[in-house]
């Protein structure tokens, strides 16, 4: 188990109080300008020799991604904007940041914002947090008073504005692209990329777009050394991630661990075991709700970072372990999953719009047995069939979780659904044969 | 996708307060000159707000003269997003999770329970008129499940029967306390903490 002392956010269950006093003695804000005065280049350098990756769902290399702002700002000016559109099912550990760490989120604007020379920052909200969004704004009112942001922000000679956009309900709004669109007030609908936000962002302005907890570590990264950070996990999977355990646990939970912590270590210790024990686990799905669903069997041995989890083609994600045991039907639960895709699939591509209806519909009547047996090779069809051909990564996340269940539950599904084709049992009466699928069957 | 249309019986006029007015200018100017349509999201819910919780088709003109932008881009956000009420819901508008993390853990016993205490159909009224519920996607609480959200508050760990609790409260025009229904503090494992333990003891 992680060392109390390497934990990044200490105040992760508010044993402490979010406001700024006990920020203060928890050290944030300690030495910021001393940090800023070190230099962007020194930042960013420290960013990458930490390896920390994105927390928002991809990983992308946090340094990298920092490095891709232009390194003159000409006649646009350029934008930090932060992503708590966590809406992702499982995962809940941004709202928690939100609530009684706002001042890692914003002392790591502040030194993100100068080391991408932004001025201004917008957090993107999902519009339901509006509660824990006013706690935010109550500690941004906070640091202004106390000028640790605004003009000369906490003496460092730059000046940084932090605003707050709430979103409104919509999913999607959590691809960055999306995000941009929504802020600049437009329906929720992702761009091509490229040109990347990184050179043509909000407004057509270079933006840097990144997720809150990814924000919110980079002042201790930066306190406590790179090489600090790189020291935890394993090689390109550094660090400290808080994992959000819910479900069939008997205590399900946030907590903040090492990467490549066993996936077991997690439900057990922390999360208090699942409900009936070991051996009624079913499935996990290790990373919110896209990523596909890992069996019992290869749970034993999981260990959960970005690489290892790629192996098992599965993903971290945002690290929202959702844990569903034999009490469960897994093919009604991935078929909510379907729905809830149906309903957020923003319109804009076809594949997806249609696409993820299909799939909630094959597997409504597959949950009640009244598929057909090709059926669920044309489920898998449909699936490969949306990943890959849409704009935005939603086609895949939509579309994992179903081929997931195909990979590891088909024989659920077949034992449930052997109805014969309707055309073979009724193809005595010839108005209501399909001749295509007649065709088929004589090819 | 979601099919949203709006009300058949909509109100002729609409205009801000001025405590709403007030409210629209500060969030305009939030955002860079000439960049002002980024308000229309706030300014909706600004919207919402004064109009018992939902938006009339007269406030989407009025929002789209107020920041000099077409009417149809306003209906467009309006009509996208689902957290804008399209038409009107109770006072107390209840939203119960039901995505899987939810699920898994009996958000079905929290959706019989509205449908017991406020009405058999989802945005329906209830007989007083003062409340309506209806099923929504994740509301990111997920270890917190199975939830519901009233108004702002988020109302977490239930069951069927303090769901019926809460219900009652709220159908006597009381407001209850919002968080945990299991009396856990936050998103801590419950009786079984093993991270930060001299914090929680000092």
């Amino acid at each position: 188990m992680l060392k109390d002392s390497d934990r990044i956010f200490q105040n992760l269950y508010n044993d402490l109080g979010p406001d700024l006093v006990a920020a203060q003695k928890r050290g944030d804000w300690s030495n910021t300008k001393d940090l800023i005065n070190k230099g962007r280049d020194w930042i960013i350098d420290e960013v990458k020799s930490s390896e920390l990756r994105g927390r928002g769902g991809a990983g992308f290399p946090t340094g990298l991604k920092w490095s891709f702002a232009p390194k003159e700002v000409g006649s646009r000016p350029h934008y930090l904007v932060i992503n708590g559109d966590e809406s992702e099912p499982g995962t809940c550990k941004d709202r928690d940041i939100l609530r009684f760490e706002p001042h890692k989120l914003i002392e790591g604007c502040l030194i993100a914002s100068y080391a991408v020379q932004a001025h201004v920052c917008y957090i993107y909200i999902r519009g339901e947090y509006f509660i824990d969004g006013q706690k935010l704004q109550a500690a941004i009112d906070e640091a202004y008073e106390k000028k640790l942001i605004g003009k000369n922000a906490a003496g460092t000679g730059w000046d940084l504005d932090i605003y707050i956009h709430y979103g409104a309900g919509a999913y999607i709004c959590g691809e960055e692209t999306a995000l941009l669109e929504s802020i600049e007030g437009k329906k929720g609908q992702p761009r091509l990329k490229p040109p990347f936000p990184a050179l043509i962002g909000l407004y057509g302005c270079p933006t840097i777009i990144n997720n809150v907890e990814t924000i919110s570590v980079v002042p201790t990264i930066l306190r406590r050394g790179g090489k600090w950070f790189a020291s935890l996990g394993r090689a390109k999977n550094t660090g400290t991630k808080i994992f959000c355990i819910s479900g069939n646990v008997n205590n399900p939970c946030n907590v903040e661990e090492e990467m490549n912590i066993p996936l077991k270590e997690l439900i057990e210790v922390h999360a208090g075991g699942v409900i009936g024990g070991w051996d009624n686990l079913q499935a996990v799905i290790p990373g919110g709700s896209s990523m596909p669903l890992i069996p019992k069997k290869k749970c034993e041995t999981l260990t959960m970072d970005f690489d290892s989890l790629m192996a098992e083609k599965s993903g971290l994600g945002t690290a929202g372990i959702v844990v569903i045991n034999k009490d469960q039907d897994i093919i009604k639960c991935m078929a909510r999953i379907a729905r809830f895709y149906k309903h957020e699939s923003c319109g804009q591509c076809t594949p997806c719009r249609e696409g993820s209806g299909w799939m909630w519909r094959m597997l409504e009547r597959m949950a009640k047995g009244e598929a057909t047996k090709d059926e669920i090779e044309m489920l898998g069809d449909v699936t490969n069939q949306i990943a890959g051909h849409t704009i935005c990564a939603f086609g895949e996340g939509s579309s994992w979780p179903v081929q997931g269940l195909l990979r590891h539950f088909k024989k659920e599904i077949e034992d449930r659904n052997n109805l014969e084709l309707f055309v073979e049992k009724k193809n005595t009466i010839p108005y209501l044969v399909d001749q295509h699928l007649l065709d088929k069957k004589n090819a | 996708m979601s099919l949203r249309r709006p009300a058949k019986n909509q109100p002729e006029n609409f205009e801000f307060n001025s405590s709403s007015l007030e409210a629209a200018n500060t969030i305009v100017s939030k955002y860079p000159k000439g960049k002002q349509q980024s308000a229309v999201m706030a300014l909706l819910y600004i919207a919402q707000r004064q109009n018992n919780n939902w938006i009339p088709l007269a406030a989407m003109k009025y929002i789209a003269k107020f920041l000099n932008m077409p009417y149809i881009k306003v209906y467009e956000v309006a009509t996208f997003y689902t957290m804008y009420n399209l038409s009107p819901v109770g006072k107390y508008f209840i939203q119960v999770c039901t995505t899987t993390p939810c699920m898994i853990r009996g958000a079905n016993h929290l959706v019989d329970a509205c449908k017991e205490k406020i009405s058999e159909n989802e945005s329906e009224l209830s007989q007083d008129k003062s409340c309506s519920w209806m099923e929504v996607e994740c509301l990111g609480a997920c270890v917190n499940a199975p939830m519901m959200q009233i108004n702002d508050d988020y109302y977490e760990d239930l069951d069927k029967e303090k769901t019926l609790k809460i219900l009652d409260k709220i159908l006597n025009g009381e407001t209850p306390k919002p968080g945990s229904y299991r009396g856990r503090i936050n998103n801590e494992p419950e009786n079984n903490r093993k991270t930060l333990m001299e914090l929680k003891n000092a």
